[in-house]
């Protein structure tokens, strides 16, 4: 489903502040693949994401998703294919305009815009379905404004926009992150219920040990731009968190826990 | 006193036609668009000159918007393509107009006395006055655009361009190349700049190469006005779309009221622009202060309590 080959991306190079953010990484995802990615700050979890997605270009190497050549996509052109859920619970939507509007330019991902009306009649009852699988009671809300729902609320609602439109990828970035523990602990059931209710081929960074052992059929632990552990299966299942910091030990020769992520 | 404040109203219903255009990028691009000012002088020249040239006075109005949607565009390109800042591509495509105008004009200023226009011919058909004319002209135009605005920033392409001002990355990640609705909007809005520009030449049967000086800060008190306005009337709904754009051209007549009531009352109108321009600072700045007041005095009040346990 997802191969990237041998991609480099260096910030700032040839300065001070030179930083490698990904060194020859080499990853495969199979169709179906639900994968969890871990490491420290700076291990380039985050600049995966955004190459894959187009937010930068990449210095080299191939990044192919369903036999399709992205590497060189701009970031709109490959959205068609990606679906994604960011940190900030502001960037997933548009805070001014109103939730049926979000959920309507977001079914519209990969087709081109037209003069027809943003949001149609026929639409509104299937988003007000879609809504109300989420148990947040944002049916009875279509026409609120964004802005007026809570951080928990526009993650879980970036999270449908983001698999309204079937993705080939899922990419979620830390997406749970910014919540407060409960609300964290219910996106990240909603999370799984849409994966698996559509089998959606999903790249999960989280700074959570637990939640990268429980949920997905994979795991990867990422240092200074390097994929250093990769995992499955009955393997993966067995993990524990203290086999994930003994591991990183091993391989880095340094600690991977940081404050956030023994805390979690 | 009153043909001083009909003409006020009238002229202020023409300039609404530019204020729509600013509120485009404004309130909906989130960007503060100073190319406004070359593209309003550019509609004023352009429709003059083909105007004293004999053609039809509804082509040269048409054919203003179509110059003020080029300005736009390059403004927009600069922008988009090049990564200049808005501001600066809008002053960049604002100075070169300044030579482009007076290259189309060949003087400072062309005067149309002996040209029909379209308020000469609506006027001589109906035998209403001048004012009456330019009042019944505005409105029709300003009903016209803000239908066509409210359709189209409600179509897929439209929700893009308002998308793009409230979340850049957002936009990107659901498949719009931000750049085109970037380009769009600019187009459109200086298209409607320019367009006011040649109503407003035709209506004052001259352009001037300065009559564009300030636009944008008149567009901007015009928004602040009616956005106000909008806010105190009790049965206005601030949110709907349509509701937003009649106040930016109701906010541009009011703003005009005001023009004309302080040069009634004695004020040297060169003086206009320097009230033009306090009144968008103390609106922008009114804001701030009161959240910096209510923070301190709720800071205070907090003290006193703890002080009074």
């Amino acid at each position: 489903m997802l191969t990237v080959k041998r991609v480099c991306k260096t910030f700032n190079a040839g300065t001070i502040n030179e930083k490698r953010a990904l060194v020859n990484l080499d990853l495969h995802l199979d169709a179906g693949d639900f994968v969890t990615i871990i490491g420290g700050n700076g291990a380039g979890k985050s600049t995966l994401m955004n190459m894959i997605a187009g937010v930068y270009p990449i210095d080299a190497g191939t990044i192919e998703l369903d036999g399709v050549n992205i590497s060189r996509l701009s970031e709109h052109s490959r959205a068609k294919y990606l679906g994604r859920v960011f940190q900030d619970p502001m960037m997933g939507t548009a805070a001014d305009m109103q939730i049926i509007e979000n959920l309507a330019m977001a079914r519209r991902r990969g087709q081109r815009r037209t003069l027809r009306w943003g949001v149609t009649h026929s639409e509104k009852d299937e988003y007000a379905e879609r809504l109300a699988e989420l148990g947040l009671g944002l049916e009875k809300r279509l026409t609120s404004k964004v802005g007026l729902l809570s951080g928990g609320q526009r993650q879980a609602l970036t999270l449908l926009m983001a698999t309204l439109t079937e993705p080939k990828l899922l990419l979620l970035d830390e997406h749970t992150a910014a919540l407060d523990p409960k609300t964290a602990a219910k996106v990240l059931d909603l999370t799984e219920k849409i994966v698996s209710e559509h089998k959606l081929t999903t790249l999960m960074v989280t700074h959570n040990m637990n939640d990268a052992i429980r949920m997905g059929n994979r795991l990867i632990m990422m240092h200074e731009g390097s994929i250093i552990y990769d995992v499955a299966g009955d393997e993966k299942k067995s993990l524990t968190v203290k086999d994930l910091l003994q591991k990183f030990e091993e391989v880095s020769g340094g600690e991977l826990a940081n404050d956030r992520m023994l805390l979690s | 006193m009153g043909l001083a404040l009909l003409s006020a109203v009238s002229q202020g219903i023409l300039w609404g036609i530019m204020v729509l255009g600013v509120f485009i990028t404004y309130k909906l691009l989130d960007i503060a668009d100073l190319t406004v000012d070359g593209s309003f002088a550019l509609g004023g020249c352009v429709c003059a000159v083909l105007v004293v040239g004999g053609v039809d006075p509804v082509v040269a109005v048409l054919a203003a918007m179509l110059a003020g949607m080029v300005a736009g565009a390059v403004t927009g390109f600069l922008h988009t393509v090049f990564e200049i800042p808005a501001i600066l591509a809008g002053i960049l495509t604002q100075i070169g107009l300044w030579s482009i105008n007076l290259r189309i004009m060949g003087k400072s200023n062309t005067p149309l006395l002996k040209n029909d226009t379209i308020f000469s011919v609506v006027g001589d058909l109906t035998g209403l006055s001048s004012n009456t004319v330019a009042m019944i002209v505005g409105v029709g135009v300003a009903v016209l655009i803000i239908a066509l605005l409210y359709w189209f920033f409600g179509t897929e392409i439209g929700s893009a361009c308002r998308a793009t001002g409230n979340n850049e990355a957002m936009v990107r990640a659901l498949g719009v190349n931000t750049k085109v609705t970037k380009l769009i909007a600019l187009t459109l809005s200086n298209g409607l700049v320019g367009l006011s520009g040649g109503l407003i030449c035709e209506s004052q049967k001259y352009a001037d190469i300065g009559m564009g000086t300030g636009a944008i800060v008149i567009g901007l008190a015009a928004i602040v006005i009616g956005e106000v306005l909008w806010r105190v009337l009790p049965w206005a709904k601030l949110h709907s779309f349509g509701g937003r754009l009649t106040a930016a051209v109701v906010g541009s007549v009011v703003y005009f009221l005001i023009r004309a009531i302080v040069l009634q009352l004695g004020m040297d109108a060169n003086d206009m622009k320097l009230l033009s321009a306090i009144i968008v600072a103390l609106a922008l700045c009114v804001p701030v202060v009161w959240e910096k007041y209510q923070l301190r005095r709720n800071y205070k009040l907090a003290l006193r309590d703890e002080g009074g346990r």
